[in-house]
């Protein structure tokens, strides 16, 4: 399986390229180690009981212990069995590419900004004075964005039909999501935030009351009709165009 | 078969295969070109490819550099970029530019998968999708997009490659 991680490392002094090589040898382990289509990764073999946790990587029992906490905050919207086997990848993807940037700030790099597949991590700002922005792909107008957000430090994950159909399953229902549009969640770290982007999107309508209770993370939603919603807090985050009128 | 049936209809498709490597600063970016680190073997699914840095180099497995080039029947000051060959899990995706005053005047997809239904459907509708993306997100400043998922993968990788040398 793959999926595309783009580091964007603006003018750092210190000079990337040992950092980038050991944040890009970090994903390759993180997929080997943890991809639920690798048949020797640890995941599988946790999974199928071939393999006990004590004799797994040592982060995996730390994933589980993090979707353990994000399923009780989603109320079982979040799940490590999304297709009826084992398979954290819906927090995996985030927690990697968090660390990803986390590698460069340690190495140094003051401004970075990690995209995985659509989900991003930056660092620090773009260049002195402006934020990183961060185009949010219109999930009923292919080829323009709903909305830009800009800010400092954060992570921006967004959860949709668009692309791929309707793939997110409700896990109280089994059956796929489909009130919305798209959802996007803005916080911290994109771990967590991605996370509670797809389990967000599984709720649904629920999900604009649910979300409003999340300290630290804003979102915006587009409904299948094209109507647009948003958490109280997330004008803070959005750049022009601003209007949800979409 | 069963693997790559379940890894499309898959909620999260698996992680890292492809990397692309966007720096403002051409050092940096040849710098990184060795970096490009193959994938190595796949299981079941069939993809898992490699990545490239973006330097012109094409140093790393399955990069095949890119090119810039004068494309006859160009209008003067236009040239071309063409982006690396970039291995989905759909097949290999290769996109072109055509550059003008260092904008981003047209986006062409050279290669697109195209065997099953749905690599069809992908190819009808994420990428004539994707083209609106970039020449909208030059436009609006933008660093990086969310909502794009992972057969824009192989996309964006062959586009940033592109970018971060043309532009």
């Amino acid at each position: 399986m793959g999926t595309v991680v783009s580091f964007d490392v603006p003018d750092w002094a210190g000079g990337p390229d040992g950092a980038l090589a050991e944040a890009v040898r970090w994903l390759h382990w993180v997929d080997a180690t943890f991809s639920p289509y690798r048949d020797d990764s640890d995941v599988t073999r946790f999974g199928d009981g071939s393999l006990p946790l004590s004799d797994c990587a040592p982060e995996l029992a730390e994933i589980l212990s993090a979707c353990a906490a994000v399923s009780a905050r989603t109320g079982g919207y979040f799940t490590t069995t999304p297709g009826g086997r084992f398979d954290p990848s819906g927090y995996v993807k985030g927690w990697a590419i968090e660390r990803a940037a986390a590698i460069l700030t340690a190495a140094g790099s003051p401004n970075h900004c990690v995209n995985g597949g659509g989900d991003v991590q930056c660092v620090g700002e773009r260049e002195p004075g402006q934020p990183w922005r961060v185009g949010i792909a219109h999930p009923l107008r292919p080829g323009s964005f709903a909305l830009v957000v800009a800010g400092r430090d954060f992570a921006v994950a967004t959860s949709g039909s668009a692309e791929r159909g309707p793939h997110i399953i409700d896990p109280h229902t089994g059956t796929p999501a489909t009130d919305l549009a798209s959802l996007t969640v803005v916080g911290p770290t994109l771990a967590e935030t991605d996370a509670y982007a797809t389990a967000a999107y599984a709720m649904g309508t629920a999900a604009r009351d649910w979300l409003e209770t999340l300290e630290g993370y804003e979102a915006f939603a587009i409904t299948p009709t094209g109507s647009a919603w948003q958490t109280p807090g997330f004008p803070a985050y959005a750049a022009a165009p601003t209007s949800p009128a979409l | 078969m069963r693997r790559a049936i379940l890894a499309v209809v898959s909620t999260i498709a698996g992680l890292v295969a492809l990397l692309s490597f966007k720096s403002h600063v051409p050092a940096i970016a040849a710098a990184t070109s060795g970096t490009g680190v193959s994938s190595g073997g796949t299981s079941g699914s069939g993809s898992g490819s490699s990545g490239t840095g973006s330097s012109g180099s094409g140093s790393s497995s399955g990069g095949q550099g890119f090119t810039t080039g004068q494309q006859t029947g160009l209008p003067a000051g236009e040239h071309t970029v063409t982006g690396n060959v970039a291995d989905t899990m759909y097949g290999p995706v290769q996109i072109q530019l055509v550059v003008k005053d260092n904008k981003i005047v047209k986006v062409s997809v050279l290669q697109q998968p195209k065997n099953t239904v749905n690599d069809i459907q992908i190819g009808q509708f994420a990428f004539p999708r994707l083209i609106g993306e970039t020449l909208t997100a030059q436009n609006a400043k933008i660093d990086s997009v969310s909502g794009a998922t992972y057969t824009s993968g192989g996309y964006i990788a062959s586009l940033q490659s592109a970018v971060d040398k043309g532009i």
